[in-house]
């Protein structure tokens, strides 16, 4: 077994990663906790932190709050405010290109400059899920039926993409050629942007919570089944006509978070009872990470190196898993 | 599942239209001094304060699942908002979501047996309908939905009794009985109501659907059998759409005598239709029957579930099933529908398969025909 430094976060982990060398974790009762800086602990909301991710230069956490607030956290224990929407849970966040942070409540999208401007996007139902597109100031919202696609800076109308149902999380693929969401249906659903070929991938037993792109976007593992599936996206037309890879398989346990490496082709999957496991893509070996325990896991994420791990799960279990030196 | 084992957060849904007194109610629960601690989920933040830590506004956001059933709808908002409450845990006990006067309260109820997180996460306890004795009976007139909010709810208060006189009351309860006679109804003034009779209701709880029935109750041998009902361990079925279309293969069983709910003495409502008869189209189905053969049952609740979802608002039965020893338990709401094994019927009671409809423009004498096919 690798080697755990254990945190007790007390809390739902709602998001970690790092930030340099110290893991940040941000917990549901508002605070932010982190393993190996100056910094414990940083009390951020009275009331509760519902979002977090990290900013793409990876010195600062964004979150969102229950009152209505968008930090920006640093490793050093500063908290400064970006945005403010009173009465509204932040629950949706992303971080784009320059600094610009996108945050949704409701109907209603906002992106804020690095300068502080903000640019407002309605839509006519409410937002599923946010995300840059890895070039340009390029905004993706999911929505019912499908979702809209903005330029951030420029006006005029807004480019939407149907598919019937509830679109929620969502995600560009790294090259910018495909965009993926997680739906109500316990389905994903793609979009290949170059000619708006639909894709639909389908057969899971829940709804998929989690997705990761693999090391240069030949892979998008996502959570919802009792194995990690693996679509592939290498190929022209990515995983249309292909079967995904099922890693990680447990017939008494269901994935609920991935996270491929940042170099390598493997993932560690998270289970619902807790457990981690490391799989190779190539011949499916696994390497036991954490023993199961302290409910579902709710948060991964690997150092820039691809070394060590962070972990949470939703019983407030979290820690630092050590892969090698 | 018994109540020992379920640690799920209850919802309480306040449904009814503007002005009935939803908020003054949803104060007087947070305001008493009962050590629970509650989310609050409403639509819009209204002229009369809240006072509470935890409160969201939620903008309702409908959603079809596309599984072919027309009516299985869900709060997409609801989801979130729960979701999102989960990652507080331990910060609250109970979850009450008020909504507005045009909500419609199925997709709010389904939204805890359609979609899996939100029923891992909570259970519906009961839906409880705030109505204004003075202006009840105009909004039955001018909206469906004052007439769904009333059929859907399992506690019906009706509010503001100070404002009408003895015969507008009377006549206020007869339509209340017609509409939803299952429903308990609470009269008060300012909603002062004991919280007991609105929160934990249980009332979507398949072992409680006898407690939260008054006719149900008045038959002797029931009464006497429902009193132990909660030393069995019971297995709950995975609900679904009883159609099939959500993959689900459930049975229930219901049996039927045909007959119409049995009025108790101080039952005043009007079973001669008359001078608002097509008024509402909602009313309530009360099928009586001996043993059922499951084989004949099950495909028919399938069938009529699927084929009349969209119009039955709620279903609950208790039903016999041939050379079966237990007591099979169903309730449904639209084309969503769940049963179980209860527990054995009991030597002294009558072994008996009773269900009950309540919809809108429902086909009482086919209902019934079809309910008495399936029995042995």
């Amino acid at each position: 077994m690798p080697v755990i430094a254990p945190l007790d976060a007390d809390s739902f982990v709602v998001a970690t990663c790092f930030l340099g060398d110290v893991a940040a974790f941000a917990l549901g009762d508002g605070s932010v906790k982190f393993l190996g800086g100056h910094v414990d602990h940083l009390s951020v909301y009275k009331d509760g932190l519902l979002s977090a991710v990290p900013a793409q230069d990876g010195r600062a956490l964004i979150t969102g709050g229950m009152d209505g607030k968008v930090y920006q956290v640093t490793a050093e224990g500063e908290a400064t405010l970006l945005a403010e929407r009173s009465r509204k849970w932040i629950d949706l966040l992303a971080t784009g290109p320059q600094g610009a942070v996108a945050f949704a409540s409701g109907r209603t999208a906002w992106v804020r400059l690095q300068d502080g401007s903000e640019k407002e996007f309605q839509l006519p139902r409410a937002v599923g899920g946010l995300a840059f597109a890895p070039k340009g100031m390029r905004l993706v919202t999911s929505r019912y039926d499908g979702v809209t696609l903005w330029w951030v800076n420029a006006q005029g109308d807004p480019q939407e993409l149907f598919w019937k149902g509830a679109h929620g999380d969502v995600c560009y693929s790294p090259d910018g050629k495909y965009l993926v969401t997680a739906m109500q249906e316990n389905a994903l659903h793609g979009w290949r942007l170059s000619d708006s070929q639909d894709m639909r991938m389908s057969g899971y037993p829940a709804k998929t919570k989690s997705m990761s792109w693999s090391a240069k976007g030949k892979y998008l593992a996502t959570s919802g089944a009792q194995a990690a599936i693996l679509w592939p996206f290498s190929g022209k037309s990515g995983p249309m006509g292909q079967q995904p890879l099922e890693l990680g398989v447990r017939s008494d346990s269901m994935v609920c978070h991935v996270c491929c490496h940042p170099k390598e082709d493997m993932l560690v999957v998270g289970y619902e009872d807790g457990m981690i496991m490391a799989v190779r893509f190539e011949d499916n070996a696994e390497v036991l990470l954490r023993r199961p325990g302290g409910g579902p896991v709710s948060a991964m994420a690997w150092d820039a190196k691809g070394m060590r791990l962070a972990f949470g799960t939703q019983e407030g279990q979290a820690g630092l898993i050590t892969i090698g030196e | 599942m018994s109540e020992t084992t379920d640690t799920r957060i209850p919802v309480t849904v306040l449904t009814g239209y503007l002005g009935a007194g939803k908020t003054t109610l949803l104060n007087r629960i947070l305001s008493e001094n009962h050590g629970t601690r509650y989310a609050v989920i409403v639509n819009e933040f209204g002229e009369i304060g809240i006072d509470n830590d935890l409160l969201v506004e939620s903008d309702e956001e409908v959603y079809e699942m596309n599984n072919g059933c027309i009516c299985c709808t869900v709060r997409g908002d609801l989801i979130r908002t729960v979701e999102n409450l989960m990652k507080r845990k331990g910060a609250f006990d109970a979850i009450i979501v008020e909504t507005t006067g045009i909500a419609d309260p199925a997709p709010v109820a389904q939204t805890f047996f359609m979609d899996d997180d939100v029923r891992k996460a909570a259970r519906l306890d009961a839906v409880v309908g705030v109505v204004d004795a003075r202006h009840v009976l105009q909004r039955l007139k001018d909206t469906d939905e004052a007439q769904d909010q009333i059929a859907f709810s399992d506690v019906i208060l009706l509010n503001k009794t100070d404002l009408v006189d003895a015969a507008e009351l009377q006549n206020v309860r007869a339509v209340l009985q017609k509409l939803n006679p299952y429903a308990q109804v609470v009269e008060t003034e300012r909603c002062a109501v004991k919280l007991a009779d609105v929160l934990d209701r249980g009332a979507f709880d398949l072992d409680r659907i006898l407690d939260l029935d008054p006719k149900f109750l008045k038959d002797a041998a029931s009464a006497q059998a429902h009193e132990h009902a909660h030393d069995h361990d019971h297995k709950h079925d995975d609900d679904c759409c009883s159609s099939g279309c959500c993959g689900g293969d459930n049975h229930e069983h219901k049996h039927d005598h045909g007959e119409h709910h049995v009025c108790g003495a101080g039952c005043d409502h009007d079973h001669s239709h008359d001078e608002d008869d097509g008024l509402h189209s909602v009313k309530s189905i009360s099928l009586r029957a001996g043993d059922l053969d499951p084989q004949k049952f099950f495909p028919w609740i399938n069938e009529v579930t699927q084929l009349e979802g969209p119009n039955i608002l709620r279903m609950k039965g208790i039903l016999a099933f041939k050379d079966d020893p237990q007591r099979y338990v169903v309730q449904g709401v639209h084309m969503i529908v769940e049963g179980d094994h209860q527990r054995e019927w009991k030597a002294a009671e009558a072994r008996e398969s009773r269900l009950v409809f309540i919809g809108r423009d429902l086909n009482q004498q086919a209902l019934k025909e079809a309910f008495m096919a399936c029995v042995v």
